[in-house]
């Protein structure tokens, strides 16, 4: 099996470099429109494909991703946040634990720790809620986004509350993006294929099975929701410094649902399927986006997206990529 | 600081709106019992009620009980139309697609709601004689008020009598208990899921003339936390079990209005965050809830 191993990992490294000359011939001949779009599909497959490892992989049906981008979100923006901005804006300075008042974190290391402590609060959120089975799992979840974006709203000192914050400096570009992308998948692909992901998704086909076989549950169910919750916060700091400004009402419900939309038409637990399903949304926001504009039908994107999740659902459940179980 | 006539006036705000839950989870405890569903859409349904009675109400100018009655029905019909067009091929599958369909159908009509209606939130207004104001000597209140709370319980007296002694009832638990026993014992299974869904959902609209009637405000957006709310107010209760719903929604309305009336007033946008936390809390120490029985795991 080991000369199996080595040609995937330079599969993979052809295959960034091969992506990133794409990338710059994109950068040369594309229009800025164009562009946008590009990088935002990046973003939401990070999301996606990190969501799949909790929700496709291991079976825990999570509603909370839009919390751990949240807090991705705003601890790499309040750590990179310009020095000659912050009195104006009343941002609080960092403590000298994390540079002193006179730092400004640069976009690496800020995204690193957006990532970080979004794995944080997974582990806190996680140690009480993945004992919870299926839907109490995902209400759960779906309460802790609830209570994020109340902490977003209400800590003013922190996050200047409903307001948000903006003049963000605008680090992502599309080779940040897409490189973190390749990060993702390489993890997640990773893990898939090793003894965690073999447990993982024992867990996901029988719980009970997979624990007569010797796996203890809840450090695969914890490891997956740590993992996710890291990209998720990596995708939540790359999105805010794309578009320059965030307010807590962004990373509510809607953003979880489009994560999850993107998901289940691409195909639960499979490697492409969150590929195919952010880049299709995506594209389908931005060419509906006329006309919703045009007719004033505000509300009209998300109502196709719900009804392309419906159809999916009744029609062909496993998503695109998906292969249909034999029962 | 705090007198006895302040305590009164909010302990009956939390009833109202314990009642609105209470009435919510009644609906959502019946079919999540016998489809192991969490009813999302059940949330969206209060916002097709409120509007159904704000159009049919003040735009068409029917009489007010006519309205109710007509509101009643309509939310009826959508209940037993979500289970036909959705929920009933998907059954016997996997639990987390029932799930996702219901999250679809609630997006789904939230954003109709708000094509249709504008995003702006809508003032509701009950009639004249409905809002006449009572005072005594610790309670100033509304005809409206003891109206909801009475109309409240007669559907929970109601509801309760009929699934506990009606022969539809009785099949009805019988189908929570257990699905396929029940089917084998001829019971017939799409009829009482239909008419849990056509109750449930007909309470559902209900509570959004109510919730229109205590808030005076009415928007397309107004189903969502207050369906999941619900819901936590069925786990809290325990699940499966219907005076536990109804408990349920009396602590969780309870809880949010005394939490924002006597915490210092920087805690009361914490409203949201503290009905979570009770669900965490009460999910840590007693996970089937406070009346619920412990569930058996359905294969």
């Amino acid at each position: 099996m080991k000369e199996r191993k080595i040609p995937t990992e330079i599969w993979f490294i052809v295959g960034g470099l091969l992506l990133f000359l794409a990338l710059f011939g994109a950068t040369r001949f594309l229009n800025r429109y164009i562009l946008h779009i590009v990088i935002l599909i990046g973003i939401y497959s990070i999301a996606t494909v990190s969501l799949n490892l909790t929700n496709g992989y291991t079976g825990l049906f999570s509603l909370g991703h839009a919390a751990f981008m949240a807090v991705g979100a705003y601890t790499s923006t309040l750590l990179a946040f310009p020095l000659t901005l912050r009195k104006a804006y009343e941002l609080p300075l960092l403590p000298s634990l994390l540079g002193g008042p006179e730092a400004a974190w640069p976009f690496l290391p800020a995204l690193i720790a957006g990532g970080l402590m979004a794995s944080f609060c997974a582990i806190l959120i996680g140690a009480p809620v993945l004992r919870l089975r299926g839907h109490y799992l995902s209400v759960a979840s779906l309460g802790f986004m609830v209570i994020v974006v109340t902490l977003a709203k209400t800590l003013r000192d922190i996050t200047r509350g409903s307001m948000g914050i903006n003049a963000i400096p605008s680090y992502t570009n599309i080779y940040w993006t897409y490189f973190w992308l390749l990060v993702t998948i390489y993890v997640v692909w990773r893990i898939v294929n090793s003894r965690f992901g073999r447990a993982m998704i024992a867990i996901r086909e029988d719980e009970v099975a997979a624990q007569v076989l010797g796996i203890y549950p809840m450090k695969y169910k914890l490891l997956s929701f740590v993992i996710g919750a890291f990209f998720a916060g990596v995708a939540g700091g790359l999105y805010a410094h794309f578009t320059k400004a965030i307010r807590p009402f962004e990373f509510s419900f809607f953003l979880t649902f489009q994560i999850v939309v993107m998901l289940i038409i691409g195909g639960m637990g499979t490697m492409s399927g969150p590929l195919v399903g952010a880049a299709s949304l995506i594209a389908l926001r931005y060419a509906l986006k006329p006309v919703e504009e045009h007719f004033k039908l505000y509300g009209f994107i998300e109502l196709v997206y719900a009804i392309l999740l419906i159809v999916i659902m009744l029609w062909k459940p496993e998503g695109i990529m998906g292969k249909r179980l034999k029962r | 600081m705090f007198s006895i006539s302040y305590l009164a006036q909010q302990s009956m705000n939390g009833v109202i709106l314990g009642c609105i839950y209470a009435l919510l989870a009644l609906g959502m405890t019946v079919v999540y019992g016998i489809l192991r569903l969490i009813n999302f859409a059940h949330g969206a349904l209060i916002t097709l009620g409120a509007f159904f009675f704000y159009f049919i109400f003040f735009k068409a100018g029917l009489p007010f009980i006519a309205t109710i009655f007509l509101l009643l029905g309509f939310g009826g019909v959508m209940g037993i139309v979500l289970d036909t067009v959705a929920y009933r091929k998907l059954r016997g599958g996997p639990e987390v697609a029932l799930l996702i369909t219901s999250l679809g159908f609630y997006t789904f009509i939230e954003n109709f709601m708000k094509m249709l209606v504008s995003p702006q939130p809508y003032a509701f207004k009950v009639p004249q004689y409905l809002v006449t104001l009572h005072r005594t000597s610790y309670l100033t209140f509304r005809t409206i008020d003891i109206f909801i709370i009475i109309a409240s319980i007669l559907i929970m007296l109601l509801f309760h009598l009929f699934v506990k002694y009606s022969k539809m009832g009785i099949a009805m638990r019988a189908t929570s208990e257990n699905l396929e026993v029940a089917e084998i014992m001829g019971i017939e299974i799409n009829k009482v899921i239909s008419i849990a869904f056509l109750i449930g959902s007909a309470i559902a609209a209900f509570t959004g003339f109510m919730w229109g009637a205590k808030y005076g405000q009415i928007s397309y957006d107004m189903g969502f936390l207050t369906g999941v709310k619900a819901f936590v107010a069925v786990v809290v209760g325990g699940v499966g079990s219907i005076p536990g719903a109804m408990l349920g929604g009396f602590i969780l309305g309870l809880a949010e209005i005394l939490s924002i009336a006597f915490l210092p007033t920087t805690f009361a946008e914490y409203r949201d965050a503290i009905v979570f936390a009770i669900l965490i809390m009460v999910l840590l120490v007693r996970p089937s809830g406070i009346m619920g029985v412990k569930e058996e795991v359905r294969a």
